[in-house]
């Protein structure tokens, strides 16, 4: 006890020091109202800026959930445009709620496997009939068209891929509505096709947008690519233009079905045709 | 000893009015502000009784926070300037060597002996000072440069009043 007086005693202007110190810096804490906030702040300062960089982190591992959701989103919103309805005029005198009706559906795909480098290639989606898609079905994605379904199993499918010998897409160009057939172009480039069969009055120009028709599978207006080249071939019926593909297939993420509900129907009426003949 | 006494009093209102009505108004580029009243705590006598020290710093901290507005910034900075003080004055001065309560004025000690403790002091006194003010670590450099300028510009004042007081006569 006598130690620790005589200490106290020794060091005495340290223990007053402590003693006030502590006292002003209390003082200071209590009554000044920003030091009162920034003493709780300046500590929020760092760890708000830990939460932010773990946040940043775990945002970056869940990317992949946040792709899918984005993709899902997409398709939700590609289900409520309205080139995706069917404009059903003839029930509208007898229901007057409904004018539209749903005739393209979309359904997000993953592609799982992809090639473009092959004579006729394909591509597998992890979508199958479970989730309501069919053999024949078109699939798009943000950039354009991809292909047309060609088998189906229960929860994959393989696409027919556009790069593919036997896919033709009835194409239009963009500004002057005439139509023709879009395939593959002959040289095995993934980014260019040919556009065939566009009738020889018309005057396409280099740089036009070249979009689906809505003859087939696909909506109207779907993006497929740009002219670049024309091969003015003179006293022919038909004219051939090269195109550039709007689609890069190389890197093929996220895909979109799209089901036409009246596709059937369509395809029943023109095969009925066809045999009539 | 009552002279002591009354001559620190006045020394103490005198800096207290010199610091609020005067230099509160000296910002030079709001960079250089001049904390001239520490100026009271340095020249106390070197016999005062620590306890005594500290409360005098205290309350001429509290003093200058009441006009400026902060209370316990002030007290807080001379709290440390007293204990700095001690160190100084236990480090570099023999006490018994005194009498007649001698103070560690510019005339009795002599300019260099007088210049370190001051700079030392004011350095002390004005880095705790500006950066509890601040408390923050972010505008780390501008209080930095708040610092050094004004702690020239306040040792610079108080050689000026050493000076200005000076009596050469008054070594015994």
């Amino acid at each position: 006890m006598r130690n620790l007086l005589a200490f106290i005693t020794r060091y005495n202007a340290f223990f007053l020091f402590l003693i006030f110190e502590i006292g002003a810096l209390f003082i200071y804490v209590k009554y000044n109202s920003f030091q009162k906030a920034t003493f709780l702040n300046s500590a929020n300062e760092v760890t708000g800026n830990l939460y932010a960089r773990r946040q940043q982190l775990e945002s970056y591992l869940y990317l992949q959930d946040e792709n899918d959701r984005l993709a899902r989103e997409n398709a939700q919103l590609r289900n409520q445009l309205k080139s995706s309805f069917y404009v059903d005029t003839f029930t509208r005198r007898k229901v007057t709620d409904t004018i539209y009706k749903q005739q393209y559906q979309y359904t997000v795909a993953k592609v799982i496997n992809n090639s473009v480098n092959k004579r006729n290639n394909y591509i597998t989606i992890d979508r199958g009939s479970k989730d309501g898609i069919a053999k024949g079905d078109g699939v798009i994605c943000s950039e354009g068209v991809v292909g047309i379904v060609s088998f189906v199993d229960q929860h994959y499918s393989v696409v027919q891929s556009f790069l593919h010998t036997d896919t033709k897409v009835s194409a239009m160009l963009a500004d002057n509505k005439a139509v023709g057939t879009l395939l593959w172009a002959d040289d095995l480039d993934s980014h260019k096709a040919l556009l065939r069969d566009v009738t020889n009055n018309i005057k396409p120009h280099i740089g036009e947008r070249v979009v689906t028709s809505g003859y087939s599978l696909w909506p109207v207006g779907i993006p497929l690519g740009k002219v670049t080249n024309l091969h003015p071939k003179t006293g022919g019926f038909f004219l051939n233009m090269e195109v550039a593909l709007s689609v890069d297939f190389n890197r093929l993420q996220y895909v979109n079905v799209v089901t036409n509900k009246f596709a059937k129907e369509q395809a029943g009426l023109e095969a009925q045709q066809k045999k009539d003949e | 000893m009552s002279r002591t006494i009354i001559i620190n009093f006045i020394r103490f209102v005198v800096l207290i009015f010199v610091q609020v009505f005067l230099l509160k108004n000296i910002t030079l580029y709001n960079l250089s502000i001049p904390y001239l009243y520490i100026l009271f705590i340095l020249l106390l006598p070197f016999e005062i009784p620590n306890i005594l020290l500290f409360v005098l710093a205290f309350v001429m901290g509290l003093s200058i926070d009441a006009f400026y507005d902060t209370p316990g910034l002030h007290a807080a900075a001379c709290t440390l300037l007293a204990l700095v003080r001690i160190i100084f004055i236990s480090l570099t001065v023999q006490k018994d060597g005194f009498d007649n309560d001698p103070e560690p004025t510019l005339s009795v000690m002599g300019f260099r002996w007088f210049l370190t403790y001051a700079t030392i002091l004011t350095l002390f006194h004005h880095f705790f000072l500006f950066n509890l003010e601040v408390f923050r670590f972010s505008e780390i450099q501008y209080t930095f440069s708040r610092f050094i300028l004004s702690s020239v510009f306040t040792v610079f004042l108080m050689l000026v009043t050493g000076l200005l007081f000076f009596r050469r006569k008054e070594r015994k």
